[in-house]
C-alpha cells in the first residue's frame, strides 16, 4: 500500500483496506453508488413527473372525482362507471371519428408533402441549405402563436384566404373556414398539416442523404432513373425510416390540443372535439376530474398500440 | 435528426461540378422554384407580421403590405401582455437551468457507466414521449393544489421541464457518446473523481450540446400551452401563450394587438433558428481531440 494522503485526497472514491480482494468489492460497491447518484435526479424526475401522473391518472378513472374532492378530500371508488359514462356518451363516437381523420388526414398530408420536398430539396441548387433551414420556422414557432395566425387568416370576414380568393373572383362571399360544422374540421387538418411539414421534411431529407450515391448510379447503368429510381432505389431505402416518421407523426398527432382548442376550441358544436380535447374538457371545463381521466386513459392506450407496433416493425426490419 | 441534417449539408455540397452555363441556370431556375414553395410556406409568418403592423380598430380588409405601419398593436401587446412576456421569460430561464442541471449528469451516466438499469432509463425517456400531455397535466393538477404549486413560477417552471429534459438528456447523451473515451481516462489516470471529471472536462468539452439542449429546452418552455392553461387559475402567472388564447375569445376586434404579441412570442423562435444553426453545426464538427 503506497497510497499517499496526496492520493487519497485526489481520488476519494479509492478505498483502503488491507484485504485486496475485500477492497475490490468495496470499490465496485462505491464506484455503482457513484454512478447511480448521477442517474438519480433524471429518474426521479421521470417518476414524478411522467411515472406518477400516469399511475394517478389509472387511479382516478376509478374515482368519483370531482370539485367536490378538493374541499372534502373524499373521491369514492366507482368501478368502470367514469369508462361507461364517458364512451356511452354521444360524444365518444363523434370524438372517436375525428380523431381518426384528424390523425389519418394531418399524416397523409405531412408525409406526402414532406417526401416531395425532402426530394425537392436533394437537388443540388444554390441557396439550398439556406432556404432548408427557413422552411424549419412553421416548426419552431409557438403552436398558439401559429393556431392565432391561421385564425386571422381563415377569418370568415377579414381573413387573408377569403380575400384572396374573392380578388380572384372565385367566390362572392366569405367562407367560414373555422366556424362551419362542415369544414371546421378539415381547416384544423390543413393548419396541423403546415406545421407538420418541416418536421417531416427534416427527417426524410436526412434519411435521403443516407442512401449512397453509388446505388443511384448502378441503377441509373440499368436504365432505372426518375420516378424507376424512385421506386427501385428511394422507396425501399427510405422504408425504415418512412416507418419511424408515420409512427413518430401518429404519436404527436395524437395528443394535439394546442391548434386545435388555439383555432376551434372544439367546435363549432363539436365538430373540431377530439380525444384529447375532450379529456380536457371533462377535466378542466366539467371538473369532472375522473371522467376526464378515464378519456385519457383511452388516449393512453390508443397511442400504446402505435407504439407497439412500431416496435414489432422495428424488431422485424432486423429480423429481416 | 437535425443535428444530422444540418451537418451533411455542409459535408455533401462538396461535390464535382459538371455543367457550364446552362447547367448554372438550370440550377437557379430550381432555387427560383424552392423560393417559391417557401413563399407558400411561410406566408402566414410574413402575415403575421403585417398584420402586427396594421393600423388599430375593426378593418375589415388587411392591406397586402404594411406600407404604412403601425405600431399601435405593439404598444397594446407590450401593456396588455409586458407582464405576460416576463413571466415567460423567468419560467422558461428556470426551466433551462433545471432541466440542464437534471440532464447533464444523467446523460454523462448513460454515455459512460454501464449501470444497471441505464436500458429501462432509455427506454423510460422514450416511452415518456408518448404520454399525452392532458393526462400528465390532469394528475398534476391535483397534486399541485394539494401543494400549494398551482399558479406559482416554481410550479411552471417543474412542469414545464417534461418539454425539455427528454430530450435534452438524449442529445447530450449522443454528443457526450462521441467525446473520445481516452479523454475520461485521462482524467481518471489524473487522480479526477467522477465529479472533478465531469464537471471540469466532460461539461466544458460538451458546451456546444449544452448550448443547443439549452435553446431547445427554452424553447420548449417558452412554447407552452397545456400548462400554462391547466396549471394557472388566475392572472397572477400568466405565461404569454396563455395570454395569446385568452385575447382570442369568442370574438377579436383588435387582430393588430393579437398578431404584434404573436410577434414578440416569435422571437425565441427566431433567435434559434439563427444562432442554433451555428451551435449545431458546430457540435458535430468541433470534436474534443482534433
Amino acid at each position: 500500500m503506497t497510497t499517499t494522503v496526496q492520493e487519497l485526497a485526489r481520488n476519494p472514491v479509492q478505498p483502503v483496506t488491507d484485504a485486496p480482494m475485500k477492497r475490490h468489492q468495496g470499490y465496485r460497491r462505491r464506484e455503482r453508488i457513484y454512478q447511480w447518484l448521477f442517474l438519480v435526479p433524471a429518474v426521479a424526475y421521470l417518476a414524478l413527473f411522467f411515472g406518477y401522473p400516469v399511475v394517478k391518472n389509472v387511479l382516478m378513472s376509478f374515482q368519483d372525482y370531482s370539485t367536490s374532492t378538493f374541499y372534502t378530500g373524499e373521491a369514492p371508488w366507482v368501478g368502470f362507471a367514469n369508462y361507461a359514462t364517458v364512451i356511452s356518451s354521444s360524444l365518444f363516437s363523434t370524438a372517436m371519428i375525428n380523431t381518426a381523420l384528424f390523425t389519418a388526414g394531418s399524416i397523409a398530408g405531412q408525409f406526402i408533402l414532406g417526401l416531395g420536398l425532402a426530394v425537392f430539396f436533394k437537388r443540388r441548387f444554390p441557396l439550398n441549405g439556406i432556404l432548408r433551414s427557413l422552411l424549419l420556422l412553421p416548426w419552431l414557432l409557438p403552436l398558439i402563436v401559429s393556431s392565432a395566425v391561421w385564425r386571422w387568416i381563415l377569418d370568415k370576414d377579414g381573413g387573408a384566404l377569403n380575400n384572396f380568393l374573392e380578388s380572384l373572383g372565385i367566390i362572392s362571399t366569405g367562407i367560414p373556414w373555422l366556424t362551419s360544422t362542415s369544414l371546421a374540421l378539415a381547416a384544423v387538418m390543413a393548419v396541423n398539416i403546415w406545421i407538420g411539414i418541416p418536421f417531416n421534411v427534416t427527417v426524410l431529407y436526412g434519411g435521403l442523404q443516407d442512401i449512397p450515391d453509388e446505388l443511384y448510379e448502378a441503377a441509373s447503368l440499368d436504365g432505372a432513373t426518375g420516378w424507376k429510381a424512385f421506386r427501385h432505389v428511394t422507396w425501399p431505402m427510405l422504408r425504415p425510416v418512412v416507418s419511424v416518421v408515420l409512427v413518430l407523426g401518429v404519436v404527436y398527432t395524437l395528443k394535439v390540443l394546442d391548434i386545435i382548442l388555439g383555432l376551434t376550441n372544439g367546435g363549432p358544436a363539436n365538430s373540431t372535439q377530439t380525444i384529447a380535447t375532450q379529456s380536457y374538457a371533462l377535466s378542466f371545463q366539467n371538473f369532472k376530474f375522473g371522467e376526464g381521466a378515464a378519456m385519457g386513459n383511452i388516449l393512453v392506450l390508443i397511442s400504446l398500440v402505435f407504439a407497439v407496433l412500431y416496435l414489432r416493425a422495428n424488431r422485424r426490419a432486423v429480423d429481416e | 435528426m437535425t443535428i444530422k441534417t444540418t451537418f451533411d449539408a455542409g459535408t455533401r455540397h462538396v461535390r464535382r461540378s459538371t455543367g457550364g452555363a446552362a447547367n448554372d441556370s438550370r440550377r437557379w431556375g430550381t432555387t427560383a422554384l424552392a423560393i417559391l414553395f417557401l413563399a407558400v410556406m411561410l406566408f402566414p409568418v410574413y402575415w403575421m407580421i403585417n398584420a402586427s403592423l396594421q393600423p388599430n380598430g375593426a378593418t375589415l380588409q388587411t392591406s397586402w403590405l404594411p406600407l404604412s405601419p403601425d405600431f399601435t398593436g405593439y404598444a397594446t401587446a407590450i401593456s396588455q401582455q409586458g407582464g405576460n412576456l416576463m413571466t415567460s421569460l423567468v419560467v422558461a430561464l428556470g426551466s433551462v437551468l433545471f432541466s440542464l442541471a437534471i440532464a447533464a449528469p444523467a446523460a454523462y451516466a448513460l454515455a459512460y457507466f454501464k449501470v444497471r438499469g441505464a436500458g429501462i432509463v432509455l427506454f423510460a425517456i422514450l416511452i415518456s414521449q408518448m404520454i399525452p400531455g392532458i393526462v400528465v397535466a390532469n394528475a398534476l393538477y391535483t397534486a399541485y393544489n394539494d401543494l400549494g404549486l398551482l399558479n406559482s413560477i416554481p410550479g411552471l417552471i417543474l412542469a414545464d421541464s417534461s418539454h425539455g429534459i427528454p430530450f435534452a438528456i438524449l442529445i447530450m447523451r449522443a454528443f457526450m457518446n462521441n467525446l473520445p473515451a481516452s479523454v475520461i481516462e485521462a482524467a481518471k489516470v489524473d487522480g479526477a473523481g467522477h465529479l472533478r471529471a465531469f464537471w471540469s472536462i466532460v461539461l466544458p468539452l460538451s458546451r456546444n450540446a449544452l448550448i443547443t439542449s439549452g435553446l431547445f429546452t427554452f424553447l420548449f418552455t417558452w412554447s407552452d400551452f397545456l400548462f400554462a392553461l391547466t396549471l394557472t387559475t388566475t392572472d397572477q402567472v400568466r405565461p404569454v401563450t396563455l395570454g395569446i388564447f385568452q385575447y382570442m375569445g369568442a370574438y377579436v376586434n383588435d387582430w393588430s394587438s393579437v398578431m404584434a404579441t404573436a410577434v414578440l412570442a416569435s422571437i425565441p423562435a427566431i433567435i434559434l433558428l439563427i444562432a442554433a444553426q451555428k451551435y449545431v453545426a458546430a457540435g458535430t464538427t468541433g470534436g474534443a481531440v482534433k
